[in-house]
């Protein structure tokens, strides 16, 4: 018996036990899915998934939802729209945060605790409540300059950038508070204007900071459903867009749409993947959104 | 890939002008004598974005207070009407079914995202790093999907098929071998069933994030501390609730309350699986429904206005929180 029960505590067996039950509950819906997608259309209409790995070997295996969803459907395109609204959405806000948060966390100024506070504040702002007149601002703009706004890449981007400035802001001022304030009292000393040390010393120091905000917001404009109906709407539809369209009907039958919703996680999941760590860290770091 | 091309470009030419933006506010500041030079600094590093965001999101945020409190007619031109577009809200059937689903989400959703995220970060804690990593992956995989991806997942799953037909969807499967008739789960307001089954992918998909964050405070919780309870014989179960809990309380905390945020403006989920139909609305529900099918301003206004009131105790306590830790720095 104390063999056995050595044995048990040795290999963590009662722990790892657990977590595999609570990893297989996990897995479950996305691979069931996952089977899904390579399924043939009769099949998968007729036949729950888990009989295919049952029936491992009469089962027909195949990629043609995938290749109807790339070569025949909207997917493609989507495809590119969901990059074209997420990479200037990411990209944009970085410099205009970075700088801010130079500001909150390295210079004295009146009504600097009060600033933050609001920025503060802000994180928690449910976006809904700025959509409309944003948009009404957007149309009232096109009217009198003629110059197109809502519909467009653009608004997105304007409305993204803005609305991840206040957790933005939040995660490079906790991290640029960690620099030595010795380390900039000595570079003032030497000359240096706020403008030099923000890019000689503070940019490069927050490389980590800025990495984890990038994927975050990546991540978090890339699965956005409600800014991108609102915004760009079915002038550039989104994935998210196209695949809650297709959701509606799927006459189609499980496959499509299923290998519909397996692209559009495939950024998402190499992202995450690759950059788990930064991810992680940025999760940490700003734990209010 | 004309569209990727336009998405370049933006970038290229939004890099050049904020850079621009910030040489020349420098530039002039620099001109400037060094009283009044000090003063207007900050402002070049601060004011865009101070800018930015009183345009796009604090303005417009006291705009949407301004329009619950107004009709809007056709031609877009709008009048005074006091509370009339809260009554109307109140006076709406699915009202007070709204108000308790909200409360409901609130209720469950964190409490049970909290504790299955504790659960899940203690005892990974427990089998060694590469047991770790690989089970903390799994856990944490649905927090990169979106909501639109996890409607389809879980539709899937919770798909239903009359009776004597094929059960495609894994619960209704599970359910009629267990001897039960299908259901339409999505359909089934007994108990909020339907409900309930929608709070399950939220927490599917965040109690990752909740792993995340406890499993870094549970891995801070000093040695010395577990050991002193070990020595004085304490067993397992002991140390985790005397021990770590209490050191580790400020971080469920956080976990809590930022997922309190996330229930109360849920909204994804709901559209996405149900359309906020058979009983299962919330607030972020209705003012999509009446802005966007109805063209309801004032109702819709009115909806995202009661659902600011719900948050700003949070946002207080957030700030309270802030200037706390900011004073103990």
């Amino acid at each position: 018996m104390t063999f056995i029960r050595r044995f048990l505590e040795k290999y963590r067996v009662g722990s790892t036990l657990t977590l595999a039950l609570l990893a297989f509950i996990w897995l479950i819906p996305t691979v069931g899915l996952l089977i899904t997608s390579w399924r043939e259309k009769t099949t998968a209409q007729t036949s729950g998934w888990w009989e295919a790995i049952t029936h491992f070997a009469d089962q027909e295996w195949t990629t043609i939802a995938y290749r109807e969803m790339i070569n025949g459907g909207d997917l493609g395109t989507s495809f590119i729209s969901s990059l074209a609204v997420t990479i200037p959405a990411t990209v944009l806000p970085l410099l205009f945060a970075a700088y801010a948060a130079y500001g909150f966390t390295f210079m004295r100024f009146k009504g600097r605790e009060i600033y933050f506070s609001i920025i503060i504040g802000l994180l928690v702002v449910p976006l809904q409540a700025a959509l409309v007149p944003v948009l009404k601002m957007f149309i009232s703009f096109t009217e009198k300059t003629g110059i197109p706004i809502s519909g467009q890449y653009a608004a997105a981007w304007i409305v993204h950038a803005t609305f991840a400035m206040p957790l933005a802001i939040y995660i490079l001022r906790n991290y640029m508070s960690t620099i030595p304030v010795a380390l900039i009292e000595a570079a003032r000393v030497d000359g240096a204007s706020n403008f030099t040390i923000f890019w000689r010393l503070v940019f490069p120091m927050s490389v980590p900071a800025l990495a984890s905000f990038s994927i975050f917001q990546f991540l978090w404009v890339w699965n956005d459903y409600l800014i991108a109906f609102v915004f760009v709407g079915n002038e550039h539809p989104v994935l998210t867009y196209t695949l809650l369209s297709m959701l509606g009907q799927h006459s189609e039958g499980w496959q499509t749409v299923a290998a519909g919703s397996f692209i559009s996680l495939s950024v998402p999941l190499l992202v995450f993947f690759s950059l788990q760590r930064y991810f992680v860290r940025g999760l940490t770091a700003g734990a209010v959104k | 890939m004309k569209d990727l091309f336009g998405a370049v470009e933006a970038i290229v030419i939004g890099i050049l002008a904020t850079l621009f933006l910030y040489w020349l506010g420098n530039l002039i500041v620099r001109k400037l004598p060094r009283k009044v030079r000090l003063a207007l600094e900050p402002y070049v590093f601060i004011g865009p974005v101070l800018l930015i965001i009183g345009g796009f999101l604090v303005w417009p945020v006291l705009q949407s207070v301004r329009l619950s409190f107004m009709e809007e007619d056709l031609a877009g031109q709008t009048t005074w009407v006091g509370f009339k577009n809260f009554k109307d809200l109140f006076s709406e059937d699915y009202f007070w079914g709204m108000i308790v689903n909200n409360i409901l989400w609130i209720a469950i959703v964190p409490i049970v995202t909290v504790v299955v995220g504790l659960a899940m970060a203690q005892f990974a804690n427990n089998v060694g790093t590469r047991r770790e990593k690989f089970f903390k992956s799994i856990f944490f995989m649905p927090m990169t999907i979106s909501f639109v991806s996890a409607a389809v997942i879980w539709r899937y799953l919770y798909a239903y098929a009359p009776d004597g037909q094929e059960q495609v969807g894994l619960l209704n499967f599970l359910w009629t071998k267990l001897g039960g008739a299908p259901q339409a789960w999505m359909q089934l307001q007994q108990f909020k069933i339907n409900d309930l089954l929608m709070m399950v992918i939220f927490v599917w998909l965040n109690a990752g994030f909740s792993m995340v964050l406890l499993s870094a405070a549970i891995k801070s919780v000093p040695e010395d501390t577990l050991e002193a309870g070990r020595v004085d014989g304490a067993s397992s179960a002991q140390i985790f609730f005397k021990i770590i809990l209490p050191q580790i309380w400020p971080t469920a905390l956080a976990v809590f309350i930022t997922t309190v945020i996330g229930a109360m403006k849920i909204f994804d989920i709901v559209l996405a699986m149900t359309g906020g139909n058979y009983g299962t609305t919330v607030l972020a529900q209705t003012f999509f429904v009446e802005y966007f099918s109805y063209g309801n301003t004032g109702k819709a206004m009115a909806a995202v206005v009661l659902l600011m009131a719900a948050i700003t105790p949070v946002m207080i306590y957030q700030i309270r929180h802030y200037k706390k830790m900011e004073a103990a720095r």
